[in-house]
């Protein structure tokens, strides 16, 4: 049901039945390790170039979601996924080999929070019993994509961020077992004007700051609502913008509550500048550390809002600014 | 950021901007400077001693040793792009790794690793130079202009 102008309510609360969450070699040596399912030591997956790694990635994100989930794939009436790599090959060739009827969508990495809010839309409805969220991002392969050559030798700033190699995956479903959907805010797109693709951090903290008052305002919540507000991958330097940008804005969220997947996924001594960034970095924190988490009791009511910049490496030579957005998606235990 | 940028720019996003400026870490360009002025220094004294090495046992002379030491540097940089460590020398270095021939190389070598995954030839061969096309470009052209103008200031009995 919608809720003032760009959040829904979903009455009846759809359950996420099944969760999984795959790493890399990066990751493994992360903050993170433990909670997730699956860590590769290899960056190639033993494929032979970094594109068929990344579809592997996403595949057995998938499959895990579905056993841990107890369900058989053909069960699943939806199939919703998005990645960064040109055309969203990952997500399409994933969908080619579960044969679920499939939605390609593309919201940079921001795709995680996208996927779930659709999934829960459809199962919330009943359009869909089963739907299937995933989403995957590859260090190499968006290196590849957006930059340079992972081999160049280009010094980066301390803005720069690093792309997780993983992916995430959840089952939802009308009922059962597990954390349960209870909202989601759309995000509107936000450009600040900033160009500099080694700083998405400050480009998107916008976003995530014009997101959550959205999510705030149209549901009449605040930050007392909520154990734990995460923003998907704006780094040190966004969470410190964006931290300090809500306050301005009047927004009271005290800051052992204001967290960022971008700042946990990492530990400080790896060298990953200003934090960690991609689809992956969102989902796999989402699905796999906060999730354990919540089943664990520590958490009981989360808000992810998983921040995407929306750029592509011709729109930057062509000296466009970085238009982002956000999606919030609230789950319960 | 240029003036003529921030002008395109509206009010709210222009001070949004020294918002989210006040609170990005600067680059640090002295230590940048120290580290390439420290990396730049070893490899070009690197260069040196090979050359010096060639002109001793080997029969070149100070015009010919420069082509053997300049292949020794670009095999050593090739040899670490491969290994996969010269780009974690190039994050500490910048452009003390950047600038001499050694950067050159890598440029090359890490399109060409990068893009085997789409074949030898529409892979490798047309993204090999992907990072090194322009510096040829416009190296190539540059030495054109000035060749040119050498040219006519010799035929006008000049210098």
């Amino acid at each position: 049901m919608l809720q003032g102008q760009q959040s829904w309510l979903f009455e009846n609360k759809p359950v996420i039945i099944g969760s999984a969450s795959i790493g890399g070699p990066f990751e493994a040596q992360g903050n993170l390790a433990a909670d997730f399912d699956l860590l590769h030591d290899d960056l190639w997956l033993g494929q032979d170039s970094y594109e068929k790694a990344e579809k592997k990635l996403l595949e057995q994100a998938c499959e895990t979601a579905i056993k841990k989930a107890g369900v058989k794939k053909e069960d699943i009436q939806v199939f919703l996924s998005g990645d960064l790599i040109n055309q969203i090959i990952s997500s399409s060739f994933t969908a080619r080999t579960l044969g679920i009827p499939y939605f390609g969508l593309y919201g940079a990495c921001s795709s995680s929070m996208e996927g779930l809010t659709l999934a829960s839309l459809m199962v919330d409805s009943r359009f869909a019993k089963l739907a299937l969220a995933a989403t995957s991002s590859h260090n190499a392969a968006s290196e590849k994509q957006y930059r340079y050559p992972t081999e160049y030798g280009a010094q980066k700033p301390p803005t720069a961020q690093w792309t997780v190699t993983g992916a995430g995956a959840v089952v939802v479903a009308q009922q059962g077992q597990g954390p349960r959907v209870t909202s989601a805010t759309i995000g509107r797109v936000v450009d600040m004007g900033l160009s500099d693709p080694f700083n998405m951090g400050a480009a998107m903290a916008p976003a995530a700051v014009d997101t959550l008052e959205a999510h705030f305002r149209d549901l009449n919540v605040s930050a007392a609502d909520y154990d734990l507000i995460a923003t998907g991958d704006l780094g040190k330097i966004g969470y410190r913008i964006a931290a300090d940008l809500l306050a301005k804005h009047g927004i009271d969220i005290p800051e052992e509550k204001l967290t960022d997947c971008g700042m946990l996924i990492y530990k400080d001594t790896q060298p990953v500048l200003a934090g960690g960034s991609g689809c992956a970095c969102a989902a796999t924190t989402t699905y796999g550390h906060f999730f354990k988490r919540m089943r664990k009791g520590e958490l009981k009511k989360i808000l992810v809002v998983a921040t995407g910049a929306l750029l592509s490496p011709m729109s930057y030579q062509q000296k466009e600014t970085i238009p982002c957005i956000a999606h919030a998606v609230a789950i319960e235990m | 950021m240029s003036s003529k940028k921030r002008k395109k720019l509206t009010p709210i996003q222009q001070q949004y901007q020294d918002f989210a400026h006040a609170r990005e870490p600067k680059r640090p360009i002295l230590r940048n400077c120290f580290r390439a002025f420290l990396v730049g220094g070893i490899i070009s004294t690197m260069g040196q001693g090979l050359m010096w090495f060639f002109m001793t046992y080997f029969n070149f002379d100070e015009k010919t040793a420069g082509n053997p030491t300049v292949a020794v540097l670009i095999f050593i940089s090739i040899l670490f792009t491969s290994l996969g460590f010269y780009d974690h020398i190039a994050q500490w270095a910048g452009a003390g790794t950047a600038v001499p021939v050694t950067g050159f190389a890598n440029t090359i070598a890490s399109a060409a690793l990068e893009h085997k995954s789409e074949g030898y030839v529409l892979g490798v061969g047309g993204n090999m130079f992907k990072l090194a096309g322009p510096v040829i470009v416009y190296g190539v052209f540059s030495a054109f202009a000035v060749a040119t103008v050498v040219v006519i200031i010799k035929m006008l009995g000049g210098v």
